[in-house]
């Protein structure tokens, strides 16, 4: 008998489980999933829920419903990963040993990592994060009697989960203080790292014209030093100012911090990987899917799913003594919400930036590529249906694991 | 990929003019690369680009700012200061490496 053992049940743990028992079978393979809680969090609705669009409890599950039933789950934080052992160290459960090992254990934001982020005085009073229930709760709980001042949308440093949702979060800021009638009391600001709205150069023109005509200025190249809590200002790196009465940050996001010292991580506790077969780079019997690795590709569901295909397909070959015969291309594909009942869709990979075009069908759509339409906001919010009852289920769905370049247009034209 | 001429050498380059092969590099490239973008060279700066050269052979990537700071030991408030405002993309164009990824 022949041990895996997954670690996090989230969206890349679950999907992973549900598509390894179709093709190993039960009587060979044990398939152990680890997980702190039994508690599924659809991580999309974070977005939506502080503008009152989603409950809660409309975003909450029960992880073991969604693992297939002879995969064991085990709730307990994980202690340490002993690699050269072969072996995961467990709070209150015996070590678990394995001949693989998949780490899907995600990334997390770290308010703590900014001087000054998280004093008692600010957080989650005028400082918040969206990335958490908690943070998402309290932040829709200050706008519902906000009265407007700056508002600052600000992101801490490259990578974060889905690097899309601050934009999204400042077109639906702009969008539901105007539906309240405090648009004109509100200036927003949006504090990036990057040079631009978005790192690649066609997707960036239009998000940063979509910053413009909703009037939200662009602070770019903003590495940020510290918070003054006094003062409730952001201070850069060299020295620059941005005010702001209400802060919505992403703050640093870091993979899990028993990997720190396994040997396996990176210098914010990534796992690092081969971007094509997600193997880590210092054990063979090691892996990393979602957001827990160091692949140079959007920490979004998608990845997770799409290499989690190219991963299965590849595993099937591995225990069979063959080589890994498939390369994950880093494709992903997210919507965008830019308010009032519409959105934007991107479709790229490690190689093509996000185009102009149509998806999935050259022609006809339905949806568009980088554009925005009531189809994608649509699309958006049906995606919800799809995450409980496809993708986490490891069931197919109508998009290919590698990007296709049909129906986009090459970056001449756009 | 462009080829172009620097400190007497042929040398490939993409559209932004970033090095695109790591032994083309020289430290007289490495001046004349400086100067463009009206930096200085003292032994602080040589500091941080032999750390990304070697750190580039064995990672395969452009270090970060964030990875400077902890494995090459020079804090990022200092990186701004030798290279003003974008220290990331000065300090690999500099050293003959690719910019570093934005990770999208």
């Amino acid at each position: 008998m022949k041990q895996i053992v997954i670690l996090g049940g989230g969206t890349a743990g679950t999907m992973v489980a549900n598509r390894l028992v179709k093709f190993l079978p039960s009587d060979q393979w044990r398939i152990t999933v680890v997980d702190q809680n039994n508690e599924h969090l659809y991580q999309p609705g974070l977005l939506l829920l502080p503008f009152g669009k989603y409950k809660p409890k409309d975003l909450m599950r029960e992880r073991r419903d969604f693992l297939p039933k002879q995969v064991e789950l085990i709730l307990s934080n994980v202690l340490a990963v002993e690699p050269a052992l072969n072996r995961v160290q467990l709070s209150g459960h015996e070590p678990v040993a394995y001949d693989y090992l998949i780490i899907a254990t995600g990334t997390s934001p770290r308010p703590d990592q900014t001087p000054g982020m998280d004093d008692p005085s600010i957080w989650r009073n005028s400082v918040f994060d969206f990335y958490t229930l908690d943070g998402a709760t309290a932040l829709r709980d200050r706008l519902a009697t906000w009265s407007g001042g700056r508002l600052v949308v600000h992101v801490t440093e490259m990578p974060i989960k889905c690097p899309v949702a601050p934009l999204e979060f400042a077109f639906l800021a702009d969008a539901f203080l105007e539906e309240r009638g405090l648009r004109d009391q509100v200036s927003i600001t949006y504090v990036t790292p990057l040079e631009g709205a978005f790192t690649k150069p066609v997707a960036s023109k239009q998000l940063g014209s979509m910053l413009e005509e909703r009037s939200i200025a662009l602070e770019p190249d903003f590495v940020i030093e510290r918070v003054d809590p006094e003062t409730k200002t952001l201070i850069s790196m060299d020295e620059r100012e941005v005010p702001f009465d209400l802060l919505v940050t992403v703050p640093l996001n870091m993979g899990a911090d028993f990997l720190a010292g396994s040997g396996l991580e990176d210098e914010l506790n990534y796992v690092k990987v081969d971007k094509g077969t997600m193997q880590s780079r210092s054990f063979d019997n090691v892996f990393a899917l979602g957001d827990a690795s160091d692949i140079p590709a959007s920490k979004a569901g998608s990845v997770a799913h799409f290499s989690a295909e190219i991963f299965t397909e590849n595993f099937v070959d591995l225990v069979q003594g063959k080589p890994m015969p498939r390369a994950f291309d880093g494709h992903a594909n997210c919507f965008i919400e830019s308010g009032k009942g519409k959105g934007l869709l991107i479709d790229f990979n490690y190689e093509t930036e996000p185009l102009t075009g149509k998806f999935p069908w050259a022609g006809i759509g339905p949806l568009s590529l980088l554009k925005e339409t009531r189809a994608n906001h649509l699309g958006k919010l049906a995606f919800r249906w799809i995450y409980w009852h496809l993708l986490l289920r490891g069931r197919p769905i109508p998009i290919p694991a590698l990007m296709s370049m049909s129906g986009k247009n090459p970056t001449t034209t756009n | 990929m462009p080829v172009i001429e620097i400190a007497g050498k042929q040398v490939h380059v993409n559209e932004e003019g970033f090095l695109t092969e790591y032994d083309e590099w020289s430290e007289d490239i490495a001046k004349v690369l400086a100067q463009q973008i009206d930096v200085d060279l003292t032994d602080e700066h040589w500091k941080v680009i032999n750390f990304l050269r070697d750190d580039y052979k064995t990672e395969g990537e452009s270090a970060t700012t964030r990875r400077v700071q902890t494995v090459g030991g020079i804090p990022v408030k200092q990186q701004f200061v030798l290279f003003p405002k974008k220290p990331a993309k000065k300090m690999a164009y500099i050293a003959g490496l690719p910019k570093p990824k934005g990770c999208v």
